[in-house]
């Protein structure tokens, strides 16, 4: 016997409300009937100002009308709710529908605040000609439509809304004019300082013009908008007015169905009215602990806590309330806030940094080595961290200035004109800024110095700074067009290489170069093109050898002196007595000069010669690590559930999982993963190129983009998903679309931030593009193809693959530390390897 | 048939070297690395990258150039120079009835 669900509202909070309940089985309990105002499927709001500024708007609906169809709601697109009686548990529509309910949901939202002045209404009901609101899409269409071939625009408030507004009417080509009647733009977001600025940068390089401390008193009409009267007398003349000055929540529904209503309809921790348990509220017309939210976070929180309640998933959710933070982009100015705006308390810190001529405002409020405030305008760059710090009170840099810049690696503003010629640039190569600046006086551009210095060609952290040296010595630093191109020897960039090598079928490194590469072979290509024809082909790959990196070639890492690491796979950092005794046993057996714990949770033998190596694989008979490759490396983890008294999710067991799936996956650059067990990370995801964090009731943030090397950067927040398995898949997703769309040695710290964290939740978080499907398959496809390549030790690729590569030299020449004041007990080697 | 001054070398089996790869070899007592390129023909090269010591027969070569695992740095079949600093000597080889020769 199903149940019926009628929900009043049909806009983000109500939509999404729904979404939540189909997503726990609430599809097959009830009978699902929306009504909505507008006669609309459902849409996002936020959008609006999207649509306005004349931006690509086509995403604007979250639920096209199939989606009811498809879910079997039956939506009443253009009908008002009037009444609900509560004791004979009915709802009321304007169109003369009469539909009973067993659970009800509010959704009503907001409306504009239209502020009383003379000369706003026509009548009752209607707005004088010229007069526009900015809530609705229709709102929206017919401000577009007035604005055409109009001069002039006020827009009264000077809030999020109205500066988008203004931002949106300038690009009609209006003179905009913002009448705000407090001091500062902004200010539910912004102090004092940084309203300034905004103000600055709104005036000086939007060409908005901004009234503050003003009060429209009437609007001047001759049958349409004429102008706007200040309070102080003044006029500002003006063919439309948009009215910004604050939102209403709908509660009209509430106070005729007899619920409680303060400033919206009271709810409690189960998003319940807290008169009637199968009445629930969501979104702007409720109000939660004293709290009214017009922002879209709070609304998803609530969302999910009400289903949560509503189907009986978990009868016990609870609603805490929103902490207020937000990021948006307004009028095309960054902004992002959170907590306090400014110190409260007299020992609160209170750390600022203003830069007005390039509209950069930062500051952040901490009271007790905590994070409780922090907004930034015009440079976002810390959001990710500060928000983090913000959410969940984790320790703070000892200097403070850490939590407003980025101060890790050589400081370009440091600038290339103060650095001292013997300053070494380039720390993998070992190029100091004179190398750079004697091969510019050589007459050499920004791509041939690099060429010929190996400056930025190492993790290529340096690269900017390498480009500012050679600007400022009187070099061309004008990127060159083979930057774009995925090997040097091919004119094509990835994708479109990509797609010449399937059109044409090129399976062999050597068949790319006959068919693309004008000038035939080129020793600098084979090794990014034997990743990607491994990437494209997968099983079907033809493998030439020649076209391998040694260290591909025998599955061992070279080392300086010729020998190699032999790390064998060690899924999750979790091994057992039998491999360690057998690690050790070999260890002996080879006489291995140095045995390391890796950084990556593993074990490292390290000086093994190459003719040992199958030897050794055979000794140790375990799986490769691939600790070689630019591939995917290792899964550190935590110890998660079973042992650790604060984990929240198995993350040994998922580390393990992705390992063992993903395992030498071929990639654009390494990859390294960590899974934490709880938001103390002590497997470090925040910093790894894919980390997953376990954030409780099986729900997990995966995080992409991070890396504490060459460079350190924290990993952005790519989706929280429900589930260990979602999480599996996402790490999957994203690391295909990486696979196909890294450029060679682009790390996911250089990735991410080039295609954009939205871009990568749209394309692989939302499907925007439908392409998550396909890379799901072509994953697939490759882990179905793996063989663990130490096999080769049975049967070598080549006559003499194992052959060592300086038959003469006594290997190993590094230093060995066999952890003991005694001398290591390694013969020296100076086998003859001469072939015979 | 060898220039005055230069002995030849006899080391064993020319499948020792396959396409594309490179085969360290000493021959008296210097290290040699002979390489075959896609084409069939031989190289030889010494075997020491003289910038810090990395094996040339292990890295990766095109028709012009051996490049070094270690750090990159290029060699040229022809004359052995490499553009980022000191070269390598350059040494004649072939293929006799299936057996590689090295002059040196």
């Amino acid at each position: 016997m199903t149940e019926q669900l009628v929900v009043v509202g049909n806009g983000m909070a109500g939509a999404r409300a729904v979404e939540e309940i189909l997503a726990r089985g609430g599809g097959s309990r009830f009978d699902v009937t929306m009504f909505g105002d507008e006669p609309y499927g459902n849409y996002n709001r936020i959008m609006l100002s999207h649509v306005l500024a004349g931006d690509e708007a086509d995403e604007i609906y979250l639920n096209p009308l199939d989606w009811y169809r498809d879910n079997d709601i039956t939506l009443n697109a253009g009908v008002r709710v009037v009444r609900v009686d509560r004791f004979a548990r009915k709802v009321f529509a304007d169109d003369g529908q009469t539909l009973a309910y067993d659970k009800l949901i509010i959704a009503t939202g907001s409306r504009t605040f239209f502020p009383p002045m003379d000369g706003m209404w026509v009548d009752d009901r209607t707005l004088t000609p010229g007069v526009f609101g900015f809530r609705t899409l229709d709102d929206t269409t017919a401000m577009i439509d007035y604005a055409q071939g109009r001069h002039s625009a006020v827009v009264i408030g000077g809030g999020l809304l109205g500066l988008e507004a203004a931002y949106g009417l300038r690009q009609y080509g209006l003179d905009v004019h913002v009448v705000q009647g407090g001091p500062v733009l902004m200010s539910q977001q912004l102090d004092d300082e940084a309203g300034a600025i905004l103000r600055r940068v709104l005036e000086n390089k939007v060409g908005i013009q901004v009234h503050t401390g003003q009060r429209p008193a009437a609007i001047r009409s001759t049958g349409s908008v004429a102008g706007v009267v200040l309070k102080d007398g003044s006029t500002i003349d003006a063919d439309m007015v948009v009215v910004t000055a604050g939102i209403r929540p709908n509660v009209g529904l509430g106070v005729v169905s007899g619920l409680t209503v303060e400033r919206a309809i009271v709810v409690d921790d189960q998003m319940r009215s807290v008169d009637d348990p199968d009445i629930f509220v969501v979104g702007e017309c409720c109000q939660h602990r004293g709290e009214v939210y017009g922002l879209v976070a709070p609304l998803w929180e609530q969302a999910t806590v009400l289903a949560d309640v509503l189907t009986g998933v978990d009868p016990k959710a609870a609603y805490h309330g929103s902490r207020n933070a937000t990021k948006l982009k307004v009028a095309g100015v960054d902004v992002a806030q959170m907590g306090l705006r400014t110190p409260e308390r007299p020992d609160d810190e209170f750390v600022r940094f203003a830069e007005p001529r390039r509209g950069v405002y930062k500051s952040v409020v901490i009271r007790d080595g905590r994070l409780v405030g922090a907004t930034l305008l015009g440079e976002t760059d810390k959001v990710a961290f500060l928000t983090q710090s913000f959410d969940r009170g984790l320790p703070l840099p000892e200097e403070r200035v850490e939590l407003l810049f980025s101060l890790a690696g050589p400081s370009e503003a440091e600038g290339a004109a103060e650095m001292d010629d013997s300053v070494q640039v380039c720390n993998c190569n070992g190029v100091s800024k004179g190398d750079i600046c004697s091969a510019v006086g050589d007459g050499c551009s920004l791509a041939e110095v690099m060429v010929r210095t190996r400056a930025g060609k190492g993790c290529g952290s340096c690269k900017s700074l390498v480009a500012q040296i050679v600007e400022w010595a009187g070099g061309s630093s004008a990127p060159d067009e083979s930057a774009s191109w995925y090997v040097p020897s091919i004119p094509l960039d990835k994708p479109a290489l990509i797609a010449a090598i399937r059109a044409q079928g090129l399976r062999s490194v050597s068949s790319v170069f006959a068919a693309l590469a004008p000038d035939g072979e080129d020793a600098a290509s084979k090794m990014p093109l034997a990743s990607l024809l491994k990437v494209i082909w997968a099983g079907e790959y033809v493998d030439e050898r020649d076209a391998k990196y040694i260290n591909d070639r025998v599955h061992a890492n070279i080392q300086r002196d010729g020998t190699f690491s032999v790390v064998p796979r060690m899924s999750g950092g979790v091994t057992t007595a039998d491999e360690l005794r057998r690690i050790a046993d070999t260890a002996d057996r080879f006489a291995i000069p140095m045995i390391k714990v890796t950084g990556g949770q593993r074990i490292d033998l390290l000086g093994v010669r190459k003719e040992d190596l199958p030897a050794v694989w055979e000794s140790l008979d375990m799986p490769s690590g691939y600790a070689y490759g630019k591939s995917m490396r290792t899964v550190k983890t935590c110890v998660g559930t079973d042992f650790c008294r604060y984990g929240l999710g198995d993350s040994t067991q998922l580390g393990i999982d992705i390992e063992e799936r993903y395992k030498g996956l071929e990639s654009p650059a390494k990859l390294k993963l960590a899974v934490a067990g709880c938001p103390r990370n002590c497997s470090e995801a925040l910093c790894k190129d894919i980390g997953i964090v376990a954030v409780g009731d099986d729900r997990w943030d995966v995080l992409v983009g991070g890396a504490a090397g060459a460079s350190i950067r924290q990993g952005d927040l790519l989706a929280t998903v429900s589930g260990r398995d979602e999480a599996l898949r996402l790490t999957g997703v994203f690391m295909q679309y990486y696979r196909e769309n890294g450029r060679w040695l682009e790390r996911t710290y250089d990735f991410v931030p080039r295609v954009g964290l939205d871009e990568l939740r749209a394309l692989l978080v939302e499907d925007r593009d439908g392409i998550v499907a396909g890379l799901e398959e072509r994953l697939q496809t490759a882990v179905d193809a793996y063989v663990d390549p130490w096999l080769e030790r049975r049967s070598p690729a080549t006559q003499g693959q194992f052959h060592g590569g300086l038959p003469l030299v006594p290997l190993p020449l590094v230093p060995i530390r066999d952890g003991s004041s005694s001398p290591a007990g390694v013969g020296l080697s100076s086998g003859n390897g001469a072939m015979a | 048939m060898s220039a005055p001054g230069v002995t030849t070398h006899r080391l064993g089996p020319a499948a020792a070297v396959p396409v594309g790869e490179g085969r360290a070899f000493s021959v008296a007592g210097r290290q040699v690395a002979v390489f075959r390129l896609r084409d069939g023909s031989l190289r030889a090269l010494d075997a020491t990258c003289p910038h810090a010591g990395g094996p040339l027969a292990d890295g990766q070569l095109d028709a012009r150039k051996i490049v070094c695992p270690l750090h990159m740095r290029a060699y040229s079949f022809v004359d052995g120079t490499c553009p980022e600093g000191p070269g390598v000597a350059v040494f004649g080889v072939r293929e006799e009835a299936g057996e590689l020769v090295v002059e040196l």
